[in-house]
């Protein structure tokens, strides 16, 4: 069995006397030791489906089962019981900012019935875990983002839990700081074997960090499927936009216009790293009789395999083009005609 | 002059000492109902805890009722109340009773506000701990609110000297009233500006040592 299962989830807001769908039968589940994201844009209701997980947010439809405890039956103790092996990060931290961080820790610990003769070695432990050792009698106002979202970890991890739930973990870091964060994660579900669920609008996150990748749109998930997958060949139109956008082969209208001077067709194409594309564009050439232009090519690593990101201007007779467009749809996982009027 | 300072001499201390009496009693009284019936207020209102919309409504609407009396009013309305729980009304401590009740809804709204100004967030991450309610109370809501109770005490207490000059000209005694039999009723203009200049000190002090306060405990 799953270690965290959805089952058709529905969530519905009533306000002022409007109904807001925020999730729509979305069912999911997650693997112990896995890391999973769920991506989609603001408003997709991502985090509201997070929050079933912990049942911060009860669903109005649907069965959330976690190491086999079906929270959607379990009273508010079973609720809270469970609670405690589920650690949660916040987008904005969220640490009591008139306590210390040892007392920030010690509450966490406490919740978690932590014997507190135990605690100040535990807090000194966990703070050492995320580099924070020296900044026990501290206030949150007193560390930068990056350092606050560490203390948020190390409560997380305050009580052994089984499952880390992260809501934009690192959104409100800048680049460098929410790479630290993800690598601390990233040692963290390797070192002890926390399932991670992380929910995310940053690609750069999914692509260094989600072993599988769910995409929620409007309430409901289009699309599941491994990372690497999501990248190379996303099958729904908000994975083929997500993705689009991360790896942008848009070329600036100006070139796009010198490019494009003779008749031909532009064509953007990805493909996964274990083909060589080289010889198809060869091939297709060669049959089709055309002249296939490389404007530009990089490859991009995910999950340590490559996905190949090119774009090539076809020229010949207009048979011939949609010809080899035809060939490169059969043969390229990714093909997409980029309009010279866009 | 002469006067005014044989006034003072036998009267000061005493007026003195029954408006703190009045003040301090009806202040204890409203600060520690107030905060529990605005942490009951915030306890069924947020979403995070347990909503309960209707039981809300009729709180609300019991503490607005008592609010929408000018104090006046209130005071002589409870008269009899005050005398079945002090003996004398007219005494500082049959004072304290009306002004306990108009301080309680006072407090309360002031503490409901406090609470409720506290980062969603926060409470949401205490929650996610599997944390009960008290255990938040003490270690989240209480410190996250203290600098705004402060201020709402600093508040209450002001508004509480105030008011009990007001129960002094009814009988409880104190500096109000010691400002109006004097002051006002014998003429001794001597008497009044001395009343009005040591409010005007108290309040000064009392605002003062509450921003001190509530910055000392103010982190962020």
């Amino acid at each position: 069995m799953s270690q965290i299962e959805l089952k058709n989830i529905d969530v519905t807001f009533k306000q002022k006397g409007r109904t807001v769908q925020a999730v729509k039968d979305v069912s999911l589940s997650v693997e112990k030791g896995e890391i999973f994201g769920i991506v989609g844009l603001s408003g997709a209701g991502k985090s509201t489906l997070v929050r079933t997980i912990n049942y911060l947010q009860a669903p109005s439809n649907g069965q959330v089962v976690v190491d086999g405890t079906d929270l959607t039956r379990a009273n508010a103790k079973t609720i809270a019981k469970v609670r405690r092996k589920i650690g949660f990060i916040f987008q904005n931290f969220n640490l009591i900012n008139n306590r210390t961080l040892a007392q920030n820790l010690a509450f966490a610990l406490t919740a978690g019935g932590y014997p507190e003769k135990q605690q100040p070695a535990r807090i000194t432990e966990l703070l050492d875990l995320v580099g924070l050792a020296d900044r026990q009698d501290n206030y949150p106002s007193q560390l930068s983002g990056g350092q606050k979202q560490r203390v948020g970890i190390a409560r997380a991890l305050a009580n052994d839990p089984d499952i880390l739930l992260c809501d934009e973990a690192t959104s409100a870091l800048d680049v460098e700081t929410a790479e630290e964060i993800i690598e601390i994660l990233k040692g963290i579900n390797q070192r002890l074997n926390i399932t991670i669920v992380f929910i995310t609008h940053q690609l750069e996150v999914a692509r260094s960090l989600f072993d599988r990748v769910a995409v929620m749109e409007n309430g409901q998930l289009v699309e599941q499927s491994s990372t690497y997958d999501l990248f190379a060949a996303p099958q729904s139109d908000m994975g083929q936009r997500l993705v689009s956008r991360f790896l942008d082969t848009t070329l600036p209208a100006k070139v796009q216009a010198q490019v494009t001077q003779t008749d031909g067709q532009l064509l953007a194409l990805r493909y996964r790293g274990s083909d060589s594309l080289n010889p198809i564009i060869t091939k297709i050439a060669k049959e089709t009789g055309i002249d296939i232009n490389i404007i530009q090519g990089r490859v991009e690593f995910i999950q340590e395999r490559a996905i190949g990101v090119l774009v090539v201007y076809l020229t010949g007779t207009a048979v011939a083009i949609s010809r080899a467009v035809q060939v490169f749809k059969q043969r390229v996982d990714y093909v997409k005609e980029v309009t010279t009027h866009e | 002059m002469n006067e005014t300072i044989t006034i003072l001499q036998q009267n000061l201390g005493t007026a003195l000492w029954d408006t703190a009496k009045m003040v301090f009693i009806s202040g204890f009284i409203g600060i520690i109902f107030g905060t529990l019936i605005g942490l009951f207020l915030y306890y069924f209102s947020n979403p995070l805890f347990s909503p309960r919309p209707v039981l809300n409504s009729i709180c609300g609407f019991i503490i607005n009722a008592i609010r929408s009396l000018p104090f006046l009013i209130l005071m002589v309305v409870l008269i009899p109340f005050a005398k079945l729980v002090a003996g004398d009304p007219y005494t500082p401590l049959g004072g304290a009773v009306s002004l306990s009740v108009a301080a309680i809804p006072f407090f309360a709204r002031l503490a409901e506000g406090a609470f409720a100004e506290i980062d969603a967030g926060v409470v949401e991450a205490a929650r996610s701990t599997g944390a009960g309610f008290f255990l938040i109370f003490q270690e989240v809501l209480f410190p996250e609110a203290l600098p705004a109770l402060i201020r709402g005490v600093v508040l209450t207490l002001i508004s509480l000297l105030g008011y009990s000059a007001m129960v002094g000209t009814i009988g409880a005694g104190g500096i109000g009233d010691l400002a109006i039999q004097y002051g006002y009723n014998r003429y001794n203009t001597g008497v009044l500006i001395s009343v009005i200049v040591i409010l005007i000190v108290i309040v000064q002090i009392v605002q003062w040592c509450g921003d001190r306060l509530a910055e000392h405990y103010t982190r962020s």
